[in-house]
């Protein structure tokens, strides 16, 4: 890929993971991302069982052991004494993947959405961007929300029917239905929020495709015959390949932002599953003035301004590299 | 230009006549309808979906309340409310919410500009550094937690604010700050962004060339197109706002629209959800419209077709 790249600017622009490699912030949010994403998760493996349960250690103290002193709370414990520490790492798995997740899928409707509107240009793309403006302006959460409650049982009934039919014929399907139930608001989630994300994409490749469809090796290949589909794929996607990354970068911030707003309100992810929002919603009530349960707000609180911060950062560094033009 | 305000605006009727319409449906296809939860008689449950006019096909039931609301303004009655009417239901919660989104949005706006401005005029000063820092910093961080925060710092630690209440001024700052905070490190970014980009152009060296000072060649020139994408974003800001009230008015026990969406979808009440939605929505789409109307007047160079 950095081959490409090299070529693509032929000396007139500096390559851009140089540039990258001296931003000295978005590296350091690089590893810290790594890291976060290697104990997310590898240390749930090396955790002892008992914490992984509900258990009786009630609102325990960060740091303090259980009374016949075989579970040890790292960061504490919340009201159901589950180890928050554990809880972290698993809203962790959950609150990056539904992020990547669902940013990879609004990346796909977004690309081509925009691919096709700059490439087909004159009407259609204006009547394509047209309708980006309008969902723009609309408060799409509103309709995830709607949508998630909407075809919610509908999801979970579809796997409980997997799971009556896989009984007897396949006992590997039927134990994976009977898992999944409790995770089917993360699948659909998913789904709505990967459904609703992709305008900011759309928009910025369609503005890419725009000046990349004058240049000269798209009319040579035009004119070797090559259909629009195939120049699409051939030539213009490679070219956008670091400007999508970028904007990956970007997304998955704005989607876990919107799944822990979702789960805040109640209607995302909810027990046994855990996720960041659904953590701080849950240490939210617990803060009062006269004895404060602090550590079931203050780690997940940090734990993903952190994150976000450092994926900001990552995109901020990315877009500055590969996308020098762009303002906002 | 009358033509053009008149396509934005039919435009406008069409896209909230779907949004109702999908709203609709959709709060219809929910598994478990508003009366599956009280065990009632296959005859009881028939009779109260008639009374509601929910019964028969989908198609049919939102004819009869796009009817209701497109030609009479009757937005139906809550289900659950007991039987109040949901314009009712919204004059008591909706002036809440839309004040503190319109404080928010007043702060984030305006402030936004003017911290954007200070650091674009001091560039790679210790001023724009840290501005740009904080406004990153702001966007990353979501309100519920900028909120409590806040109520620990301002409210409980420091005693400048109270902590809960509604009504006067000084209980209207620590949420609308808090709601505002995000969307005003955005335009300040943007403001900044843009305005640099603008200061580099050929006409502002022109300008200066002929002798204008720096405030003048800035303020005749500079601010009116450095101003165009932070117009462009405040539609979309305006959405947001009023959604982030929900978070806000949770964390500060605010009583506001937020609970009554999240209790509408709870509860399966789908004429108090559609007509919350529809209410939101024309408020943006309208305030859309005047931002399109008054960007095409500030900005000669945009072509007025679409």
């Amino acid at each position: 890929m950095a081959e490409a790249v090299t070529n693509r600017w032929s000396g007139s622009r500096p390559n851009g993971w140089e540039v990258l490699k001296r931003n000295r912030v978005a590296m350091i949010s690089l590893a810290f991302l790594v890291m976060l994403v290697l104990a997310a998760v590898v240390v749930p493996f090396f955790l002892n069982d008992a914490i992984k349960q509900p258990t009786t250690d009630q609102f325990f103290r960060p740091g303090t052991t259980s009374v016949d002193g075989t579970r040890y709370h790292l960061l504490g414990t919340d009201v159901n004494g589950n180890d928050l520490f554990y809880r972290l790492l698993t809203g962790a798995q959950v609150s990056l993947g539904v992020g990547l997740v669902a940013a990879c899928l609004s990346l796909f409707i977004g690309t081509i959405y925009g691919m096709v509107s700059g490439y087909a240009g004159g009407r259609v793309d204006g009547i394509m961007m047209r309708g980006v403006d309008i969902l723009y302006a609309i408060p799409r959460i509103l309709f995830v929300m709607i949508f998630i409650s909407a075809f919610d049982q509908y999801f979970k009934d579809a796997l409980d029917a997997v799971r009556l039919w896989a009984q007897g014929r396949s006992s590997f399907i039927e134990q994976s239905a009977r898992n999944l139930i409790p995770y089917s608001r993360i699948m659909i989630l998913v789904i709505s929020l990967g459904l609703v994300e992709w305008l900011t994409m759309a928009r910025i490749v369609r503005g890419q495709v725009l000046v990349l469809k004058e240049l000269a090796f798209v009319t040579a290949s035009r004119s070797m015959g090559q259909g629009w589909w195939m120049i699409l794929y051939k030539h213009l996607w490679p070219n956008l390949s670091t400007i999508i990354l970028t904007y990956l970068t970007l997304t998955i911030p704005a989607v876990i932002l919107d799944e822990s707003f979702l789960s805040y309100l109640g209607l995302g992810i909810s027990d046994p599953a855990a996720s960041w929002g659904s953590l701080l919603k849950d240490g939210a009530p617990v803060i009062n003035p006269l004895e404060s349960k602090w550590w079931l707000l203050a780690f997940p609180a940090l734990l993903m301004s952190v994150s976000l911060l450092a994926l900001n950062f990552l995109g901020d560094g990315l877009r500055d590299a590969f996308d020098p033009k762009s303002s906002d | 230009m009358p033509a053009f305000i008149l396509r934005r605006f039919l435009s406008s009727i069409v896209v909230l006549f779907c949004v109702v319409s999908i709203t609709f449906l959709l709060s219809r296809a929910q598994k478990g309808g508003p009366f599956e939860r009280e065990r009632m008689t296959p005859e009881a449950k028939a009779k109260k979906e008639r009374q509601y006019e929910l019964d028969g096909p989908a198609w049919w039931q939102l004819q009869r309340y796009l009817g209701k609301v497109f030609l009479h303004a009757d937005l139906g009655v809550s289900i659950r409310y007991t039987d109040r009417t949901v314009t009712e239901i919204l004059a008591q919660k909706m002036p809440n919410s839309i004040k503190l989104g319109g404080c928010a949005f007043l702060i984030a706006s305006l402030g936004g500009v003017a911290l954007g401005f200070a650091a674009a005029m001091r560039k790679d000063s210790a001023l724009d550094v840290s501005c740009m820092f904080f406004a990153l910093g702001a966007v990353s961080v979501p309100t519920f937690i900028t909120g409590p925060l806040m109520i620990a710092v301002f409210g409980l630690w420091l005693r400048w604010l109270p902590v809960g209440g509604w009504g006067n001024l000084k209980q209207i700052l620590m949420p609308s700050v808090c709601l505002a905070l995000p969307y005003l490190a955005y335009v300040s970014r943007l403001t900044r962004n843009s305005l640099l980009e603008v200061m580099s152009q050929n006409y502002m060296r022109t300008a200066k060339a002929k002798g204008l000072d720096e405030a003048t060649a800035l303020f005749k020139h500079a601010l009116k197109i450095a101003l165009l994408p932070v117009i462009t974003y405040l539609g979309p800001m305006a959405a947001y706002v009023l959604t982030g009230s929900f978070i806000i008015e949770s964390v500060f026990n605010i009583s506001g629209a937020g609970s009554l969406f999240v209790n509408a979808i709870q509860n399966v009440d789908p004429f108090l959800l559609t007509g919350a939605v529809s209410v939101y929505c024309a408020a943006i789409l309208l305030f859309n419209f005047i931002v399109d109307v008054s960007y095409g007047v500030l900005d000669k160079r945009i072509q007025l077709n679409g």
